[in-house]
């Protein structure tokens, strides 16, 4: 754990991790920030933790834990410094002159047990106040007139994003503007659950936040710097839930611009690859379409991820393995392939009608 | 005729061993003496224990390197339904009342426990729960195929629950295996707390119990608040599940948050009612190998029953993220740190205890420091969790089961291990070998440390709980691997344990009946105690009655209140 720490100044670290901690907490948190620097450059990186937070709520919960750990941290060398000393002061020893000797009974003081009750009140109400700002700052923020809203709904075991606002639904892959600071645009997640219970976790934009059926659940991320930010289900929701990824791409005005709108465009229908026309007439003689939807076409199913762009996604089976087309014909093949316990049953297609489904998925744009 | 008379002979001694044998079945099978249904209760426990350290053996395996095949996803699910459930329904609810069916009427100076015919069936039908459990691996297929044991973790979320999710019966099994435990739990409570009101000796007023005694009290006055709603819950789930009630069902308008409720208020004080029997025991050992007095009497009893009480009051942190809103996090937030305090009075009074006394290191004051440490530090991550926006990126993460093992191992299991050194010589008559203890002692905590430690780090790099693998990037695979490696020392610590218990039944030092030069009841009576306990109801004076004998110059009787 130290040998990553002494060859990294913090400095370069925070650079290193998109401006991290770049205003006020940079004062405050210094030491803090060497150990959790060391705790995410060492081995490796770790694109999910907790100390590396980027966007407002993120951030808060970073500043309230380093508080809350600088005193547990204090808590625990004054009590467990004073344990220790008792264990040695006060070890037998058989060979001095009382050792036969009981030592002399002591029963309580009202006095000093008092102090030990007053003091950690004290620290309590401390800690309650801490905590209290950052719980209403994050769960009773103003929500800004140029906020995006996105509906969340949690399938087994996958992620369906819906942006009301702006005519798009899309899976697995959610794309949200840049916030800047100055001219705020975070993004509003409505969540439920179609079926069990699921858990959005990406740590470094904010704290996690159930999908529960028959409940609404909102929160918020503004990430501030462009990226692609991971994370996956935090609440177990069936065989797949590890399987269950979160990929939040947070993207530049002009990117996030030209991302919606071909992601309002309408699905291709006329296809310069023979082999991707038959593709959809395959797939829509088959048992896809009740399942999955490809906009324009008579496949409307809701079941599964709409398709209507999947092409243009880096990434299928919910961030499980990259978009290449190898992987989608293995996919449609078996989807126990990636992901055992996946709710989509094997197709049985023919291996002619499995490349033409795949070119046909590819060049779903 | 010459071969016939061996064959006779043989015969009649396999008649007599039969016999033999038989008898001590029977004798057990039928037995109502508080002794030996504490001693089941306990030897059932390690029984499952075993089983269920076998279980998370396995899981360490497949965690130990990212996307591992070991197990499928379906079997480790199962995996960690089972280690939980095991560990929290049939290993830390038997081993305590095994110990609390043990101790209480002797160290308030009864003869058995106020219904001794309750507490065999208590007993029987908690252990026909673990049974139930089990044979879900052979008969939780049903007629719909689907899966054999539960696979929806141990708090078993609705709508997971609900027979369109889980088909087959295997969750039948884990919910009619809970309404048993449950049933015989709360028998075995009723009984604690009725010996303890009713049957005390003379002059043993309720302030003269010991805190072991005390503890176990309070513990059982929670099993009755807290187990009663998981059976309601269990109830419920199965109407949903057969007559097509709708609770728990969000298909048909059901609430799954309600479930979470009911569990939890359950779940929570659950922590509680395991963990006061490892402070009772910390209560009785400490002192006596400090060799003073407990400090604070009247304070620790206020602790625990404050505890008591606010732990009914601190179940929604479990629930964070759920979507309580402001207000209802800010509650719990507020309940969940106020609790450190009745919980750092009882630390504070420990140390006191040590403070100014002659420190003897046996095994069970070894483990019982090891609790000390560890309890401090599962009660700071505790304090980490009870901030409620901390808990949104820690809850339901790696740092959660570290904190929460840190609890039920490093407190609670090191605080059983300690007890069994310590009354094992009442128990069988013969001390346990320190020498293996020690050995014991080094290896498991150097293998908790190992799990334990290092497995808070995952979680606060993002790795959420109940995975059955992960991905290779996350920067996981090193932490993991750790991990998996203190199972080792663990498993090798728990073997040597078990040959320690069977090694010193039979080779072990004679104990006598006071071996540890001890102050309560218990000791006044032979290793192991008659059937009757006491020739003669004792009469006590103090807290410490057999300080008393021996100290007929200074008595506890002059300075107690």
């Amino acid at each position: 754990m130290t040998g990553g720490t002494n060859v990294t100044p913090p400095h370069q670290s925070i650079v290193v991790n998109n401006q991290l901690l770049s205003r006020r907490d940079m004062l405050a948190c210094q030491v803090w920030l060497c150990i959790a620097s060391a705790i995410q450059s060492v081995p490796g990186h770790a694109p999910t933790t907790i100390f590396a937070p980027q966007g407002t709520p993120a951030q808060s919960i970073f500043g309230l834990s380093m508080l809350v750990m600088a005193i547990v941290v204090g808590i625990f060398v004054v009590v467990g410094g004073l344990l220790l000393y008792a264990l040695l002061r006060f070890r037998s020893r058989p060979f001095s002159a009382d050792a036969a000797q009981e030592p002399p009974q002591v029963y309580g003081s009202n006095q000093i047990e008092l102090s030990w009750t007053v003091v950690p009140v004290l620290i309590v109400v401390i800690l309650f106040l801490a905590t209290t700002r950052v719980i209403f700052s994050t769960e009773k923020a103003p929500k800004p007139a140029q906020a995006l809203d996105v509906t969340v709904i949690g399938h087994q075991f996958w992620w369906e994003y819906r942006y009301p606002k702006l005519g798009i639904v899309t899976a697995n892959e959610l794309h949200v503007p840049v916030s800047d600071p100055n001219h705020p645009t975070p993004t509003y997640l409505t969540m439920s659950s179609a079926d069990t219970d699921h858990s959005f976790w990406v740590p470094r934009l904010a704290g996690k936040m159930d999908l529960i059926p028959n409940k609404v659940n909102t929160m918020w991320i503004d990430p501030q710097a462009a990226g692609l930010y991971l994370g996956q289900c935090a609440q177990y929701c069936g065989t797949q839930h590890a399987k269950m990824l979160l990929r939040v791409y947070a993207d530049s005005p002009a990117a996030y611009a030209a991302w919606i709108a071909q992601q309002q465009k309408p699905a291709i229908t006329a296809f310069a690859d023979p082999n991707a026309a038959a593709g959809q007439a395959v797939f829509q003689h088959n048992a896809c379409i009740s399942c999955h939807t490809v906009a324009g076409t008579v496949a409307t199913g809701r079941f599964g991820p709409d398709l209507t762009h999947v092409g243009s996604r880096d990434t299928i089976a919910s961030g499980s393995v990259p978009n290449t087309a190898a992987n989608i014909r293995a996919f449609v093949d078996n989807p126990a392939h990636f992901k055992p316990g996946a709710l989509m049953p094997p197709m049985h297609l023919n291996d002619h009608d499995l490349d033409l489904v795949t070119a046909y998925l590819t060049s779903l744009k | 005729m010459a071969t016939q008379t061996p064959i006779a002979m043989t015969t009649d001694q396999a008649a007599k061993t039969h016999r033999l044998f038989f008898d001590v079945l029977h004798d057990w099978l039928t037995t109502v003496d508080h002794k030996k249904i504490g001693i089941m209760y306990i030897a059932y426990a390690l029984f499952f224990l075993v089983v269920g350290g076998f279980e998370a053996l396995l899981m360490r395996i497949q965690l130990a390197i990212p996307n591992n095949t070991f197990v499928s996803p379906q079997a480790f699910n199962r995996l960690f339904t089972m280690h939980g459930s095991t560990m929290v329904f049939f290993v830390g609810m038997p081993i305590l009342f095994g110990f609390g069916n043990y101790l209480v009427p002797l160290m308030i100076g009864a003869r058995d426990m106020a219904f001794p015919r309750l507490n065999a069936f208590s007993f029987w039908i908690s252990a026909f729960g673990g049974i139930l459990l089990y044979f879900s691996y052979l008969g939780g297929d049903g007629l719909y195929g689907a899966g054999s044991a539960p696979d929806v973790g141990w708090f078993a979320y609705a709508p997971l629950t609900a027979r369109v999710f889980s088909p087959g019966h295997s969750t039948d099994y884990w919910t009619l295996a809970l309404l048993l435990s449950g049933i015989g739990s709360i028998g075995t409570a009723l009984n604690i707390v009725t010996t303890t009101i009713c049957m005390r000796c003379p002059g043993m007023k309720l302030n003269r119990m010991p805190l072991l005694v005390w503890l176990y009290l309070v513990t059982s006055a929670m099993v009755f608040v807290a187990v009663s709603p998981l059976t309601a819950a269990q109830i419920m789930l199965m109407l949903d599940r057969y007559l097509g009630a709708h609770f728990f069902d969000t298909q048909a308008g059901g609430s799954a948050v309600l479930w979470m409720h009911f569990f939890w208020i359950f779940g929570h004080p659950e922590v509680y009612i395991l963990v006061l029997p490892a402070f009772a025991f910390a209560n009785e050992i400490i002192p006596v190998f400090s060799r003073k007095a407990v400090f604070g009497y009247p304070a620790m009893v206020a602790a625990t029953i404050g505890i008591g009480f606010i732990s009914l009051s601190v179940w929604a942190h479990h629930m964070f993220t759920v979507g309580l809103g402001a207000y209802g996090n800010t509650f719990f937030t507020f309940a969940t740190m106020i609790i450190a305090v009745p919980t750092g009075i009882k630390i504070f009074n420990w140390l006191a205890t040590l403070w100014g006394g002659k420190i003897q290191f046996t095994v069970a004051m070894m483990f019982s420091v090891g609790f000390l440490f560890q309890f401090l530090i599962a009660g700071l991550t505790g304090i980490m969790l009870s901030a409620s926006p901390f808990d949104w990126q820690l809850g339901n993460s790696y740092f959660v089961v570290a904190h929460f093992h840190y609890v039920l191992v490093g407190a609670i299991l090191f605080m059983i291990f300690a007890a069994f050194y310590y009354w094992y010589p009442k128990m069988s008559g013969r001390m346990l070998s320190e020498k293996m203890g020690k050995w014991h002692f080094w290896l498991f905590l150097i293998g908790f440390h190992l799990t334990f430690d290092f497995m808070h780090i995952p979680g606060i790099l993002g790795m959420p709980r109940r995975v059955y693998t992960y991905e290779a990037d996350r920067g996981w695979a090193i932490w993991n691997m750790i991990v998996s490696s203190g199972a080792i020392f663990q498993a090798a610590a728990s073997l040597l344990f078990v040959y320690n218990l069977i090694w010193s039944y039979f080779k072990g030092k004679v104990a006598g009946p006071d071996p540890w030069d001890a102050w309560t009841l218990e000791w006044s009576t032979t290793s192991p105690p008659p059937a009757y306990n006491f020739a003669v109801t004792p009469t006590v004076e103090s807290r410490r009655p057999l300080w008393d004998l021996k100290h007929p110059e200074d008595p506890d009787s002059n300075y107690e209140m």
